[in-house]
């Protein structure tokens, strides 16, 4: 029940993108198609998930027993950019397949605030490992959903006439507005599973 | 002095972050539901630009160009660090609204793109202009956001009343809010623009 509780609000309550904004940037960037969109969402839940448990691990095993937090920053950003660069190396030779088809945008992910944010997001929250985990898969989910929805809007809205000060990325600006309106429909949906 | 007033010039208008080359969105949607949480978000950013960039152009020589990118990082999440325990210890009011995305300045795609693109070519001194005018930049782009969406949610600019509370929509503070303000703000920034370049180029 505890779990289901956090997956809800990780996805639908309080969204990555459209409630506490982390990982904008690719969120504008990647989102004109939809295929692109799929491929990047994954690329996130894939480095995502073994991100947060290398990072956690790191705190617990290391950083807190010495005492080290203060240096948590360096030490979580250079883990994740060492991270998504041996998964590049390991999935060019494990799987060429899947590599293919997520290979460009794993180095964009290193700059993702959403990998370095849940990270030090999980250990705000004093998650343990288990629920740290149901964490970063969920918020990865609400990201990929969150990205495939205003990709299939954006190629809608590429075929609309719109105001030539407007086009571009103010008008996806203000559809990421709406999305964020209905999905605070979702807030007080938590409540149920407390 | 022409040339750095150049540079300075040229990351509040020509480069500015935000409006022309949408950099940094996180940090800039997110702590702008005031003016002053605004204002204190692009200080912070501006303090790691300025230290980072003169850093990193004085060690542009040394730094071995394989290298290079993650050298920048651990100079910038050093400046990060620093700025952090600084907020925790004098402002912690402010360092709490700001939360997360005080460390998050690490993964500020201007920081870095700034060291890669300026810094790591540029003498000290410029370095350090490239590093304020970019920062200013930032600042009143986050400030200006800030203001806009604490009049239209709250009434107030900077805490001080303008008009009743009451008549403010609630909206413009929350999330969606950010979105649509930064996106009506991005599109005046465009029509300016290319108003001053038809008249530049009659």
């Amino acid at each position: 029940m505890e779990y289901i509780g956090i997956i809800i609000v990780a996805i639908f309550v309080n969204n990555v993108v459209l409630s506490q904004f982390l990982g904008i940037c690719p969120f504008l960037g990647v989102s004109k198609k939809v295929d692109t969109a799929i491929g990047m969402g994954l690329a996130v839940t894939f480095v995502l998930t073994i991100a947060t448990i290398v990072t956690f691990l790191l705190q617990k095993g290391i950083l807190e027993p010495f005492g080290l937090q203060y240096l948590q920053t360096i030490s979580f950003i250079l883990v994740i950019a060492a991270l998504v660069q041996m998964v590049e190396i390991v999935l060019k030779k494990i799987s060429p397949a899947l590599y293919q088809a997520l290979g460009v945008f794993l180095p964009l992910i290193t700059t993702n605030c959403v990998i370095l944010g849940v990270a030090l997001l999980v250990i705000q929250k004093d998650f343990n490992l288990m629920e740290s985990i149901v964490y970063a898969v969920a918020t990865a989910i609400g990201y990929a959903m969150a990205l495939v929805i205003f990709s299939s809007i954006r190629e809608q809205l590429a075929l609309t006439k719109v105001p030539k000060a407007l086009q571009g990325i103010p008008v996806a600006l203000i559809t990421a507005g709406i999305m964020a309106m209905a999905f605070m429909g979702f807030s007080g949906i938590d409540q149920v599973f407390k | 002095m022409n040339k750095q007033c150049k540079i300075l010039l040229n990351g509040i208008l020509k480069e500015n972050p935000t409006f022309v080359l949408l950099l940094g969105m996180c940090p800039t949607l997110a702590t702008t539901s005031s003016a002053i949480n605004g204002m204190s978000m692009g200080l912070a950013t501006m303090f790691v630009l300025i230290c980072s960039n003169a850093v990193i152009s004085l060690l542009k020589n040394v730094i071995p160009d394989m290298v290079r990118i993650p050298s920048f990082i651990v100079v910038i999440a050093t400046f990060v660090t620093i700025i952090e325990m600084v907020m925790n210890a004098y402002v912690p009011a402010l360092a709490e609204s700001l939360g997360i995305f005080i460390p998050l300045i690490v993964v500020n795609c201007i920081v870095l793109g700034r060291a890669e693109s300026f810094a790591s070519k540029n003498g000290l001194l410029s370095s350090v202009f490239d590093g304020v005018g970019i920062g200013l930049g930032f600042t009143l782009a986050l400030t200006l956001l800030g203001a806009s969406r604490e009049l239209l949610g709250t009434g107030k600019i900077f805490s001080l009343s303008v008009y009743p509370e009451q008549y403010g929509s609630l909206i413009f503070v929350l999330a969606p809010g950010a979105f649509i303000v930064l996106g009506y703000l991005i599109a005046i920034f465009n029509k300016l623009q290319r108003k001053k370049e038809t008249i530049s180029s009659n």
